[in-house]
């Protein structure tokens, strides 16, 4: 069985508990550990991609140096965790001054620049269990449903940190909705912005991206939209003005799985 | 022309202006760009002219969502968001220049609203 540190961020812990549950159950019936430190901080949501900003970037830092400590790989679910971690990790391994500066705050037993390997739940399904093993563990297939992933724009880019996907032609979600039975929905808007944090001070902006998201995808088809980011989800349920139900992949997951009750059946 | 706050803008961000071809596919694909008063290539432009206190009173500098669509979409490399975060730090790094004031929070909350919208806004718009 392999081994990760699991990162869940703040929003898993609060409006989100359903994307950390079901990601917890799920993993386990597919023989792989989630370990959570003790101790973690909240990520803070967004990279800030400025040289002269140390401190914004530490929590990221702790996390990362907590896996290395424990020679593990580093999974997270939420994009924006993602986000931030592995942007995190691209810079310092790959700005030595921004090393210098990150370790000269922290102090750690040893330095930290950048050799924990970072996973996203959905590249630990494709490269650790494999979409192939995991389509053989479907127990409630979702058979004929037409299932429009939704990448946005934190789970792809920068590709150059990220490097989980082609950033314009994506394919691992859809991937994932093969293997869980379902068929996959290919709409214009799955690599565009929701609107993200917008959302707080101006509703009429995040209202006008998150709707061009939700037709887009109506628009091809779609019976319903998932998501691996909180905030994606909350943009496209609240501020839309096109309706689809809105899930987290791991709700869906979960339920080809057999260890969530099939609620869109 | 303030020479520090241009120099600042561009240490702080990393970029070379001087790579941008103007093609503006950054302002192109730019989620923003509706309620942009200065569009990601100017802002590449702006700066490399040293026009720095113009972008920091514009509203603009709270309208870009942090997508990175601009930063992975530039056929040179420029990479406008991260000139547009430079900019954006430079006015808030300002005393008494926080865009938010975290007590206006409560009456933005409703019961679904993911904790993640909200610390997001305070690394964009509170230093």
């Amino acid at each position: 069985m392999e081994t990760f540190t699991y990162y869940p961020g703040c929003t898993l812990r609060t409006k989100a508990k359903d994307l950390d549950t079901y990601a917890r159950k799920s993993a386990e019936c597919l023989g792989i550990n989630l370990e959570e430190p003790a101790d973690w901080q909240c990520c803070g949501g967004a990279y800030t991609t400025a040289k002269d900003e140390i401190a914004t970037k530490l929590s990221a830092v702790r996390i990362l140096n907590s896996a290395k400590e424990n020679n593990r790989p580093l999974i997270t679910v939420c994009s924006a965790c993602h986000n931030v971690i592995k942007q995190t990790n691209y810079d310092i391994s790959n700005d030595e001054e921004m090393a210098a500066k990150v370790n000269n705050y922290l102090k750690l037993p040893e330095p930290y620049n950048g050799e924990t390997t970072v996973y996203h739940y959905l590249e630990m399904l494709r490269d650790v269990v494999g979409f192939d093993n995991l389509a053989q563990k479907v127990v409630n297939p979702l058979k004929g449903k037409k299932i429009a992933a939704y990448y946005g724009c934190l789970l792809l880019r920068p590709s150059k940190a990220l490097a989980m996907d082609d950033p314009e032609n994506p394919t691992i979600m859809e991937d994932f909705i093969k293997a869980i039975g379902g068929t996959p929905v290919i709409y214009a808007q799955r690599n565009e912005c929701c609107g993200g944090y917008i959302t707080l001070e101006d509703k009429a902006q995040a209202s006008k991206r998150s709707s061009a998201v939700v037709r887009s995808a109506k628009d091809q088809g779609a019976d319903m939209i998932i998501t691996a980011c909180p905030l994606c989800l909350y943009n496209l349920k609240k501020n839309s003005d096109a309706e689809l139900p809105v899930y987290y992949f791991t709700d869906l997951l979960a339920e080809a799985l057999g260890l969530k009750e099939v609620q869109n059946g | 022309m303030d020479k520090n706050l241009k120099e600042q803008v561009l240490r702080s961000s990393g970029v070379n202006v001087l790579k941008c071809m103007r093609c503006g596919k950054c302002s192109g694909t730019c989620p923003s760009y509706d309620e942009m008063e200065y569009h990601p290539h100017q802002f590449v432009y702006m700066v490399e002219r040293g026009d720095i206190e113009t972008l920091m009173k514009s509203k603009s500098i709270y309208k870009c969502l942090t997508c990175f669509a601009c930063v992975d979409r530039c056929p040179r490399n420029v990479e406008p968001a991260k000139v547009v975060e430079a900019v954006r730090l430079a006015a808030v790094r300002q005393q008494g220049n926080n865009h938010m004031n975290p007590n206006q929070i409560p009456e933005m909350l409703d019961d679904d609203l993911p904790q993640q919208a909200i610390v997001t806004a305070f690394r964009k718009y509170i230093k």
